[in-house]
């Protein structure tokens, strides 16, 4: 008595398969978390040892609890920080060891690539908030001292390998530009500067 | 011609739709690679401020979100809060999520955790400084700040 094998019916597969599919459309969420990646500082020695760094060589960025900016001592606005950053970070000359007064000093470091010893800028942007000063204010200053260095990478870039830096692939190019033109960005020890 | 005419009106097949269930199915794989699901519900207010100079958090699995906002339930009120995981926290509390979750990631993955600070942009720096301050007393260094992409408008 040999039953006939039935064939099993497929028909409702794609149901099952949309209700999969819905389930997973609900779930789903497409947003790709984007945004500024930064390096904290160890935390200091107990003893911390006096590193003088020449007033030539710091460009201060003090944001208040107004959200006001002060750049190098002076009033300052969003819109011009990028340029201000540009211009003392820029380095027209790596081969040359002289600097203008005022602009900072420069430091020699070997960069195979450029042709061994290169002289780069000792400049370093320092920035100081308030701990009233709202987080949208600091991305946006800290954004743009972002722009300014990545810009003069690409300006770098382009003028030594004829492409941008972002579109850079080969790891050695990438090392060089990075330390021709290092992101040199330090976040001061917090505390109140005041303002409220 | 009529003699090549077929006997009855033509009938117009029906649509197989055997290889409906494939097409589906494909979709089906797409949404499962691509989703991720929601770890935490967020009991915070978040709107990311806007930036330029962004780049894709790389390797979902080793990063730890911190969620800074004002809650949504009103009446805790309207000062920004610190969430990790589901539970609002103490900045206090930091010290031990991270140790928590660097204890979870496999040991050679460990020098890669990055920690993402979702914050409100209407907080105040006060607190994210705090946190800040407090990462760093645990070592956990690779910050991110979550922004959104802005448009850059071309003059």
């Amino acid at each position: 008595m040999a039953r006939p094998i039935n064939e099993i019916n497929a028909g409702s597969m794609a149901d099952i398969a949309f209700l999969l599919l819905i389930f997973f459309l609900v779930t789903t969420t497409m947003d790709i978390d984007t945004g500024i990646t930064r390096k904290l500082p160890p935390p200091p020695p107990e003893e911390m040892p006096d590193i003088k760094v020449k007033e030539r060589n710091i460009f201060k960025v003090l944001v208040n609890s107004r959200d006001r900016l002060m750049v190098e001592g002076k009033g300052g606005h969003i819109s011009l920080l990028k340029e201000q950053a540009k211009a003392f970070l820029s380095n027209p000359n790596l081969l040359d060891s002289n600097s203008p007064e005022d602009m900072p000093e420069k430091r020699q470091v070997d960069i195979p690539l450029f042709g061994g010893d290169v002289w780069v800028t000792k400049g370093i942007i320092s920035l100081k908030n308030d701990r009233g000063t709202s987080y949208d204010m600091y991305i946006q200053v800290q954004n743009e001292l972002a722009a300014a260095v990545s810009e003069l990478r690409d300006e770098l870039s382009m003028n030594k390998f004829g492409m941008k830096f972002s579109k850079l692939s080969d790891d050695e190019k990438i090392k060089a530009i990075q330390k021709a033109i290092p992101m040199a960005i330090s976040e001061a020890e917090p505390e109140d500067i005041g303002g409220h | 011609m009529a003699k090549f005419r077929k006997k009855g009106g033509k009938k117009t097949p029906g649509i197989s739709t055997a290889s409906l269930p494939d097409i589906i199915f494909m979709l089906l794989f797409f949404f499962m690679v691509t989703t991720t699901m929601r770890e935490a519900t967020v009991l915070v207010r978040i709107s990311a401020p806007e930036a330029t100079q962004v780049q894709k958090l790389e390797k979902k699995s080793l990063v730890s979100f911190i969620y800074i906002g004002p809650p949504l339930n009103t009446k805790l009120g309207t000062d920004s809060r610190i969430q990790l995981n589901d539970m609002f926290a103490d900045v206090k509390d930091i010290r031990e999520f991270v140790q928590l979750e660097r204890e979870s990631k496999d040991e050679a993955d460990r020098p890669f955790l990055t920690t993402s600070l979702k914050v409100d942009k209407e907080t105040r720096m006060g607190i994210v400084t705090d946190v800040k301050q407090e990462l760093r007393q645990v070592g956990a260094f690779k910050i991110n700040y979550s922004t959104k992409k802005k448009a850059i408008i071309q003059k």
